[in-house]
């Protein structure tokens, strides 16, 4: 069943969605947020020292302020709701859910983006059961253990960061020939006697019983093993945003939008770190989702 | 009649401070078990579920791992 047409839905609830809800809210638009989760990736994030009236806050500090604005305001966020399937039909924006389907003169588009997965055997089957994306989240379950992180780059450093102060070794499993992020992060990293980097080494494989017990490691001098019963991956992100269908994406898959966050279609707009804009931060994520519903607003009274 | 509520949990993890939020916001009392400061508490987790995903709640023994509204609405019968 359709319900009935609003003026906007905002699809996401991270730093992008969430302001675009408050703006959406303040220009009194009918609109609901559908969405997995509350707070994105910037729940995950650990320190957060570079949004504006912040010296120091951590990500689930942050996400709390968020929500505690919106929650401001009357907002229908229906969480727990990912969108499969968006829709232009006769001027008017379709979207479904598992659970139902909505219909609106616009839409914002505030996905997001989710971990990047190793792809290898063992990955699906342990999954919680000592592999995990969320360092910040799961770390202290690690407690004087032997982990591996998967990666080279800053979100595989600030993992290790955090788990030097809980694990009692970690392998750094990168791929390339050397870490990359910044200096100051890695040279942090570098320094702990806990940390052994492994460079020019790819993971193969999980290994395991009922919860992780090794990792095997492709190399220039052939296959290792490492006992290890915690594993952190952080290979990346890759955007949510198999959905949208019908909207040009680049090469990433990340939504193309231009300054004004217009996709190619109209009534479509995309904002935050689902698009393609330059630089993927806390703070870039949050104006532009208020620009995108300043936009969104426009063509709305453009349609009356 | 109020259910045994228990949430383990860590400290950093959003979606447990999320789901406390939610069970105060539904006047819902449970005890709170910071399994960051407390290995033994862990391992009783660990056991318990097959897994090490936080949060996981026990509600009268029913157990849901992660922050999953629905079931708990339903498991509490709000």
């Amino acid at each position: 069943m359709v319900n009935g047409l609003l003026d906007l839905i905002i699809i996401g609830a991270g730093p992008a969605g969430i302001t675009a809800a408050v703006y959406a809210a303040r220009k009194g638009l009918s609109f609901l947020v559908l969405t997995g989760d509350v707070g994105g990736q910037a729940a995950w994030s650990s320190d957060i020292e570079n949004y504006t009236g912040y010296q120091f806050v951590s990500g689930a500090e942050l996400t709390l302020k968020f929500e505690e604005h919106m929650r401001k305001y009357n907002i229908d966020i229906r969480e727990n709701e990912l969108v499969n399937q968006i829709e232009r039909k006769n001027g008017v924006i379709l979207v479904k859910t598992a659970k139902d389907e909505y219909s609106a003169n616009s839409v914002v588009i505030a996905s997001g983006k989710q971990s990047r997965e190793l792809g290898v055997p063992g990955e699906e089957e342990f999954k919680n059961r000592g592999l995990t994306y969320c360092a910040t989240c799961d770390g202290p379950l690690f407690a004087g253990k032997v982990v591996a992180v998967i990666g080279g780059g800053n979100s595989a450093l600030d993992a290790a960061l955090q788990l030097i102060k809980i694990a009692s070794q970690i392998f750094i499993i990168n791929i390339s020939p050397e870490l990359g992020g910044d200096a100051v992060m890695r040279d942090k990293v570098i320094k702990s006697d806990k940390v052994t980097v492994m460079n020019n080494s790819q993971v193969t494989k999980v290994l395991g019983d009922k919860f992780v017990s090794g990792i095997v490691l492709k190399s220039g001098t052939g296959e290792t093993e490492i006992p290890v019963e915690g594993i952190f991956v952080e290979i990346g992100l890759i955007p949510n945003s198999d959905f949208a269908t019908d909207i040009e994406k680049n090469k990433q898959g990340e939504i193309k939008v231009n300054c004004r966050n217009e996709t190619n279609v109209p009534g479509i707009f995309a904002a935050g770190d689902v698009t393609d804009v330059p630089e993927k931060q806390i703070i870039i994520a949050a104006g532009e989702g208020a620009k995108s519903v300043l936009t969104a607003s426009r063509y709305l009274a453009g349609q009356e | 009649m109020s259910k045994n509520v228990k949430v383990y949990s860590t400290s950093t993890c959003h979606f447990c401070i999320r789901a406390k939020q939610f069970l105060e916001d539904n006047n819902i009392e449970f005890e709170n078990i910071d399994i960051s400061t407390n290995p033994e508490k862990a391992q009783e987790m660990v056991q318990k579920t097959g897994q090490m995903g936080v949060p996981v709640l026990d509600i009268e023994g029913e157990i849901i791992i992660g922050f999953d509204k629905d079931k708990i609405t339903q498991a509490l019968g709000l």
